[in-house]
């Protein structure tokens, strides 16, 4: 027990030990945070009508971050597969970082959805035996269980790695094992899942097309990983982690191939749409030509077309997959494609036009935008905070007190 | 000195609530602080209003009763009359006869206790172009605002809720917060709903209305006659709809915009009663159902009972 309270504030003085930089950092998230959370209060006690949704585009920029961070999370399991499944070592050993990241987008998936909440003190009626969770009729009580069985499972992996790391030992694979082939198909299932949140309702001729799910998981393996491409080249250069280059280019790899499947999709869809031309390509008329005048949304899916398709080409050549500018520049591009279409791109048009034809433009009020803005740094310091204990343990240079050493030491 | 003492007691258990919240971590701005509020918890842990006993549901009642003399300083009865055993409710629209002048609409606010600011309608009336495309409700016009109804060019088609017998809004809500009774009204429980909006998402007919802020609803506009399931005053973080006007068809009344339409477009009354007015409109007249190829069956129908 003595070793537990004192391991605990070995762990606790690591979030302390840093240079100047480090708590410019924290001091530049915090700042955001509290922001964010004076704007929440605000929202809290007015209502949701500081926000620009009203009942003709009911869901906004909470959803569409949520929706663009399940893919995040989501995206974890592209490394988990060769890593595990073929022993493909240089990513094997940076598996941890990933798992950390799913960690972190889940946790801001749940507070996504809890700002989104007209009654979020109600947050326990969704939950099976205490509540009245609607399981298994409605999507989002499929996604409640999902999502956080999702971050059960990645919390236990990255704790018991890095205890056992923590304490000099290698892990048992005949414990976190089961778990880690678990992971893989339940990654796919919380993006499928929440793919079919959408895809389910016939009301909304947009997201009611089957090939939604599997345009979600395609963009996700592209979103996901670019993000984990540039946290790795920072862990890098900012720690004493080595991060091999034949890890870096076989993630990139794996980018150009996910993004390839995500054009041709996108390219379906707007074949079936376009060709066809029923009432049901109103929407996407309304995203890339604009709807009697209505065109706030045009300029950026174009952009993340734009972005999508030089990125694509920037991971497909290996002489610009293998430079770091280029690489670099093809990952800012992912992020920002994937982020404008998988968040306006898919939410708006959902909405827009309503189900009784009218066109409400959405863009997001101030307030949800510093709230979002919140979120992400708060997102941003618990990644923060968990490499801050996580990269020393993996280097080697945190290790606890166990008993044994604690003897050989006296 | 007993009012003192009360008042303490206030403080009191104050601050225990506020401690209690502030475990539950969402505290602080959270609670209402500034009314001595005891019934908070009271509030937070009422059961779905389908798992109450009839003590508690009564309780419930009473206790909201309390709330509404508080807030609006008058005697709100909150009732809770059962559905009548074989009474399926049924509604016909006679879009020959709507002239478009939005009664309904207003006769459903003032029934219905809607909040005035921010405006919410239950119905909605759709105006189109004669002559032009019609049924993707595409060309619709939700604003307009002629000097005279109704206008030549034009003709209307009001939309509320159609009280699906398949409801799309009922399948999804994550908490069961909505329902559809057995006289085929689907309700919303007002105190369970977590405001997700996921059914508004889900309703092809825009029927769904969410209290974005705290309804503004001035003590002398208010209907004192309510349901629980149906005008009660609601909150802010809500989703609230058309209940066919639970409160008065369980009564034996008409709806409010049966009531108030002018040219006598609004048809109500018992699916199941072979004799019923909207029987007749079914069996006698062309009735067609909005967005059938959903198949939502709603029990709301359009009819024309004579050509224009």
């Amino acid at each position: 027990m003595g070793h537990m309270i004192k391991n605990f504030f070995i762990a606790l003085r690591q979030i302390f030990i840093g240079d100047r930089s480090y708590y410019l950092w924290v001091a530049f998230l915090s700042f955001f945070i509290l922001l964010g959370i004076s704007a929440y209060i605000d929202q809290f006690n007015r209502g949701l009508i500081t926000t620009a949704m009203r009942d003709q585009v009911s869901w906004g920029l909470y959803i569409s971050n949520f929706t663009f961070l399940v893919g995040v999370a989501a995206a974890a399991v592209l490394l988990v597969v060769p890593a595990y499944l073929y022993n493909f070592k240089p990513i094997k050993e940076i598996v941890l970082f990933g798992e950390l990241l799913a960690i972190t987008a889940i946790t801001m998936c749940l507070l996504f959805i809890i700002v989104d909440m007209g009654q979020p003190l109600r947050a326990w009626h969704i939950l099976p035996v205490i509540g009245a969770m609607n399981f298994p009729a409605s999507l989002l009580a499929w996604d409640v269980v999902v999502l956080n069985g999702y971050l059960v499972i990645n919390v236990i992996i990255a704790f018991y790695v890095l205890y056992r790391l923590s304490i000099g030992k290698e892990y048992s694979m005949a414990v976190i094992g089961p778990l880690i082939i678990l992971s893989i198909p339940w990654a796919v299932s919380i993006h499928t899942v929440t793919a079919f949140l959408y895809n389910g309702i016939s009301a909304r001729p947009y997201w009611n097309a089957s090939i939604l799910a599997p345009r979600f998981l395609a963009s996700a393996f592209c979103s996901g990983p670019a993000i984990m491409l540039i946290l790795f080249q920072i862990i890098r250069k900012r720690s004493e982690v080595e991060i091999d280059n034949r890890a870096i280019f076989k993630i990139a790899e794996l980018i150009a191939y996910a993004m390839a499947i995500n054009l041709f999709l996108l390219g379906a869809e707007v074949f079936k749409e376009f060709y066809s031309g029923s009432i049901h390509s109103y929407p996407m008329t309304y995203l890339y030509f604009g709807l009697h005048g209505k065109t706030s949304l045009v300029p950026w899916m174009w952009a993340a077309t734009l972005f999508n398709i030089t990125a694509f080409f920037l991971f497909l050549f290996p002489k610009t997959r293998e430079n770091f500018t280029t690489l670099n520049l093809g990952c800012v591009l992912i992020i920002m494609g994937v982020y404008i279409e998988k968040g306006m791109g898919l939410v708006m048009p959902g909405f827009v036009p309503d189900t009784l034809g009218e066109i409400y433009e959405y863009s997001p009020a101030m307030s949800e935008i510093i709230v979002t803005m919140g979120i992400w740094a708060a997102g941003a310091l618990l990644y923060t905070l968990l490499l801050k204990f996580a990269v020393p343990v993996y280097t080697g240079k945190l290790r606890f007190e166990t008993k044994e050493r604690a003897g050989h030491r006296t | 000195m007993g009012k003192i003492k009360k008042d303490r007691e206030g403080i009191h258990c104050d601050r225990r609530t506020f401690l209690k919240g502030a475990a539950l971590g969402l505290a602080g701005t959270a609670l209402p602080l500034n009314k001595a509020d005891a019934s908070f918890w009271e509030v937070f842990f009422q059961k779905h209003f389908r798992e109450m006993n009839e003590a508690e549901i009564k309780k419930v009642l009473e206790r909201l009763e309390k709330e509404y003399e508080q807030k609006y300083k008058k005697a709100i009865k909150v009732g809770n009359e059962k559905e009548l055993p074989g009474v399926l409710f049924g509604y016909g629209l006679d879009l020959s006869r709507c002239i478009g002048c939005r009664r309904c609409v207003y006769a459903c606010v003032d029934e219905n206790n809607q909040s005035r600011d921010p405006q919410i309608h239950w119905i909605t009336v759709l105006r189109f172009k004669k002559g032009e495309k019609w049924v993707d409700l595409e060309e619709s016009e939700k604003y307009y605002n002629p000097e005279l109804v109704p206008e030549a060019d034009y003709f209307y088609m009001p939309v509320q809720c159609q009280q699906c017998e398949n409801p799309p809004c009922v399948r999804v809500c994550p908490t069961q917060a909505t329902w559809k009774e057995p006289d085929g009204i689907v309700v919303v429980d007002y105190n369970w709903c977590i405001g997700c909006r996921y059914c508004m998402a889900a309703c092809p007919y825009g029927a769904r209305h969410f209290n974005w802020a705290e309804p503004n609803l001035k003590p002398e506009e208010i209907n004192l006659q309510t349901h629980y399931l149906g005008n009660r005053p609601r909150s802010k973080g809500v989703v609230e709809k058309c209940t066919f006007c639970i409160q008065r068809t369980r009564n034996g009344r008409y709806p409010a915009c049966v009531e108030a339409c002018p040219v006598g477009a609004r048809k109500f009354g018992n699916l199941l009663d072979p004799n019923s007015e909207i029987r007749y409109a079914i069996e006698h007249k062309r009735v067609f159902r909005l967005k059938e190829d959903l198949n939502t069956y709603p029990k709301f129908y359009y009819f024309f009972a004579y050509g224009v």
